[in-house]
C-alpha cells in the first residue's frame, strides 16, 4: 500500500544575514494510512519548520515530498491551497479559532473554501462537533468555551473535510495536564477509527501515547518504533 | 464563496460600527456634496432658463450701430423685416433722452422709448396699472405714455398717475399706464423710462431712426434661417458695411448659458470628487489597519484552504461595502441638503437618477481602487509569518 505521506532527503535552510542556517537536514519520513505518529524534539530543533512543510505552508530547500500520491513541490499556490483544504487538517497550539464566529461557524470555515453547499456544510459541521463531544456548545463563541473545549472545536474544524492527515503542532501546549490528556485520548480514539495523525510535541509523556515516535534533534530525524503497527 | 465573503465582510463592518462610520464619513461627504452641487446648479439653470425663455426664447435682438450716412433703420426697413417668413411680429425701439415735466416737477434726461403693441403683448406682466400701448395709438400717433415705476414714485408720490398729463419735449402726453418694477432676470431695467407709441416718437421726438428692433419668431427651430434672411435685409440697408449692426438670437443665448452652467456643475462635481478621493484614502487606511489586526485570521484562512484570490475578494468586498454604504448615506444627505438649500434659495429642483447613478458608481469605484492595494497585500501574506504573529 502506498503511504499517505513520503518525504525523502528534505532539507530546509534559512538564509539570514550571517549566512545559511540549516534547520532540517536530510529528513526522511513515511506516514502510512491510519498511523499515529508523534514528532518529539526540544525547542528549536525544527519541529514547527517540519510541520509547515508537511502542511504545505512552506516549501523545502531541496528534497522530495509526495502527499497522497501527488508531488507537492510542483504545485502552484492555488493547488497548494486546495491540498491544504482537502488533505491536511491543522490543529494549532493556541487553537486559532476566529473569535467572532460560533463554534459551528468555525468548524464550517474549511468547507466554505471547498465550496460545499450551505445546508450540507452545516449538517457536516454539526455531526463532527457531536463526535468531539460538543453537541451542546455549537452556538457558543470561543471565549465562552474552556481551553479544552476550544481545542476540541479546533480538532473538529481540522477533521471536517475528511483530510488525509491531522497535523497537530503542540496541541496540548496551552492546556493543563488533565485537559491535555483528554485531548490526546480523543486523538487515540480518532486514530482507532482510522484517522491518520501527526502530532508534534516536546513532551515525552504525550509523545508515548502515539503508535510511533520520531525524534528530531538539530534538524536530524531518527525513528523509534513504539507499538506494533497494524494497518 | 461570494455570498460567504459578503456575509463575513458585513460582520466585520458591523462589529466596529464607530470605526466603520468614521471611515465612511469621507465618502458620505463626498457623495453628498456631489449630489447637492449638481442638483442645485442644474435646478438653478433650469429655473433661469425657464424664466429667460418666458421673456423671449423666441426673440431675435437687432441693435443698430449705423453708419455715418444712415444712423438707424427706417420704418420701411422695419416693414421689410416684418415681411420675412417666420417673423411673427417686430418690436422696434426709438430712443431719445429729454426732460419731462409734470406740473412744477421737472426730471432731466429721462429715457423716452418709442415702442409698439407687440412689445407689450410679448409680456403681459409688463403693465402694472392702466393699459398698454395698442394698435390704435400707433395708427393715430396718439400722445399717450406708459411710465416706469421709479417715475411714478418721483412724480406722483403715490398718487394715481393714470389720466395725468405730462410734458415731453414740450408736447403734452396723457399717461395711460404704468410699468411693473423690473424683475430679477429681465434684460435692462424699465423702471426709469417713458414708453410712447413709436409712430408718435418718429413724429415728435426729433429722432427719425429705429435704434433697435426685437423680432418675434413663430418657429424657433427655424431661427438660424430667419436670422440669415434678416441679415440680408440689414446688409442691404447699411450698404454691406461691417459692424453697422449686431444681431443675436435669444435661443443661442439660452443655449450657451446652459452649456456654461453644465460645465460649471461638472467643475463643482469635480471639486467634490476630490473629497471622494480623500474618503477613499480613509478606507484604504482602515483596511490596512484591519489587515494588520487580522493577520492571524488571514494566515489561518490560508491554512484552511483559502486561495490568494478568495482572501483578496473578501477584503475587496469589505472596502466596496464601506464605500457603497457610505455612498448611500451620502445620497440621502445630499438629497436632503439639496432640498433644504433649494427651498431656502427658492428654486425648484429634481434629483435625477443619472446623478445618483453617477455618485454611486463613483463611490463603488473608490472602494475598488482604494481597496485593491490592501486586499492584494492581505492575499500575499505568507501564512507561516501570519500564524507566527500570534
Ligand atoms: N523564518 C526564519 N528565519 C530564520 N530562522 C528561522 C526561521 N524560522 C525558524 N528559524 C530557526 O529554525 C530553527 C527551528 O525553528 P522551529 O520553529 O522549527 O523550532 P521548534 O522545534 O518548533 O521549536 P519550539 O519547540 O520552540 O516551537 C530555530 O533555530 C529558529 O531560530
Ligand atoms: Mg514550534
Amino acid at each position: 500500500m502506498k503511504p499517505v505521506l513520503s518525504m525523502r532527503n528534505i532539507c530546509k535552510s534559512y538564509f539570514t544575514g550571517t549566512g545559511e542556517l540549516k534547520v532540517l537536514k536530510n529528513v526522511n519520513l513515511i506516514v502510512e494510512k491510519g498511523d499515529f505518529l508523534s514528532i518529539l524534539g526540544p525547542s528549536g530543533s525544527g519541529k514547527t519548520t517540519l510541520m509547515n512543510i508537511i502542511g504545505c505552508l512552506d516549501t523545502p530547500t531541496s528534497g522530495e515530498y509526495i502527499l497522497s500520491g501527488r508531488n507537492i513541490l510542483d504545485m502552484d499556490e492555488f493547488e497548494l491551497a486546495s491540498v491544504r483544504n482537502r488533505e491536511i487538517g491543522f490543529i494549532f497550539q493556541n487553537f486559532c479559532l476566529l473569535p467572532r464566529l460560533t463554534a459551528l461557524q468555525n468548524v464550517e470555515l474549511p468547507l466554505i473554501y471547498s465550496s460545499m453547499p450551505f445546508s450540507e456544510r452545516k449538517r457536516k459541521a454539526m455531526e463532527i462537533l457531536e463526535r468531539v463531544g460538543l453537541g451542546d456548545k455549537m452556538n457558543s463563541l470561543p471565549n465562552q468555551l474552556s481551553g479544552g473545549q476550544q481545542q476540541r472545536v479546533a480538532i473538529a474544524r481540522a477533521m471536517v473535510t475528511n483530510p488525509s492527515i491531522l497535523l497537530a503542532d503542540e496541541p496540548t501546549g496551552a492546556l493543563d495536564q488533565r485537559t491535555g490528556n483528554q485531548i490526546v485520548s480523543l486523538f487515540e480514539e480518532l486514530n482507532r477509527d482510522g484517522i491518520t495523525i501527526v502530532m508534534i510535541t516536546h513532551d515525552r509523556n504525550i509523545a508515548v501515547r502515539a503508535r510511533r515516535i520520531v525524534h528530531i534533534l538539530d534538524g536530524i530525524v531518527s525513528e523509534q518504533e513504539l507499538k506494533p503497527f497494524v494497518s | 464563496m461570494f455570498l460567504e465573503s459578503i456575509r463575513m465582510s458585513w460582520m466585520n463592518i458591523t462589529k466596529n460600527k464607530l470605526r466603520s462610520f468614521l471611515t465612511m464619513l469621507g465618502i458620505v461627504i463626498g457623495v453628498a456634496s456631489i449630489i447637492a452641487l449638481i442638483t442645485l446648479v442644474r435646478g438653478a439653470t433650469d429655473n433661469i432658463s425657464a424664466e429667460v425663455t418666458k421673456l423671449g426664447g423666441n426673440k431675435i435682438f437687432i441693435n443698430i450701430i449705423g453708419t455715418p450716412l444712415k444712423q438707424g433703420l427706417s420704418r420701411d426697413d422695419a416693414e421689410a423685416i416684418k415681411a420675412v417668413g417666420n417673423v411673427g411680429g417686430i418690436s422696434p425701439t426709438i430712443s431719445g433722452k429729454t426732460a419731462i415735466v409734470y406740473k412744477d416737477n421737472v426730471i432731466e434726461n429721462v429715457s423716452i422709448q418709442g415702442k409698439n403693441e407687440v412689445y407689450f403683448k410679448a409680456d403681459p406682466e409688463l403693465i402694472r396699472s392702466g393699459r398698454a400701448i395698442n394698435m390704435l395709438d400707433l395708427e393715430h400717433e396718439s400722445r399717450v405714455a406708459v411710465i416706469g415705476s421709479n417715475l411714478v414714485n418721483d412724480l406722483f408720490f403715490g398718487k394715481n398717475p393714470i389720466g395725468e398729463k405730462i410734458l415731453i419735449n414740450g408736447i403734452t402726453y396723457t399717461i395711460v399706464g404704468t410699468l411693473e418694477a423690473s424683475r430679477r432676470f429681465s434684460m435692462g431695467s424699465t423702471n426709469d423710462v417713458v414708453i410712447i407709441p413709436y409712430t408718435t416718437a418718429l413724429q415728435s421726438l426729433g429722432v427719425k431712426n429705429i435704434s433697435s428692433l426685437d423680432v418675434y419668431l413663430e418657429d424657433t427651430n427655424l431661427a438660424d434661417e430667419t436670422v440669415e434672411k434678416i441679415k440680408g435685409i440689414l446688409n442691404r440697408a447699411f450698404n454691406y458695411k461691417e459692424d453697422s449692426y449686431t444681431i443675436f438670437n435669444m435661443g443661442d443665448i439660452i443655449e450657451s448659458f446652459q452649456s456654461i452652467m453644465s460645465m460649471m456643475s461638472l467643475l463643482l462635481a469635480g471639486i467634490a470628487a476630490i473629497s471622494l478621493i480623500v474618503g477613499g484614502i480613509g478606507i484604504m487606511n482602515m483596511m490596512l489597519v484591519t489587515i494588520t489586526e487580522r493577520t492571524m485570521e488571514i494566515g489561518l484562512r490560508k491554512a484552511l484552504g483559502a486561495t490568494p484570490y478568495t482572501i483578496c475578494l473578501q477584503f475587496l468586498i469589505e472596502s466596496i461595502f464601506l464605500s457603497v454604504i457610505g455612498g448611500l448615506f451620502g445620497l440621502l444627505f445630499g438629497a436632503l441638503l439639496a432640498y433644504v438649500l433649494a427651498a431656502f434659495i427658492g428654486i425648484e429642483i429634481s434629483i435625477l437618477f443619472s446623478t445618483n447613478a453617477l455618485a454611486m458608481g463613483f463611490s463603488a469605484a473608490v472602494g475598488i481602487i482604494f481597496g485593491y492595494m490592501p486586499a492584494k497585500k492581505a492575499s500575499c501574506l505568507n501564512p507561516i509569518d501570519a500564524l507566527r504573529s500570534l
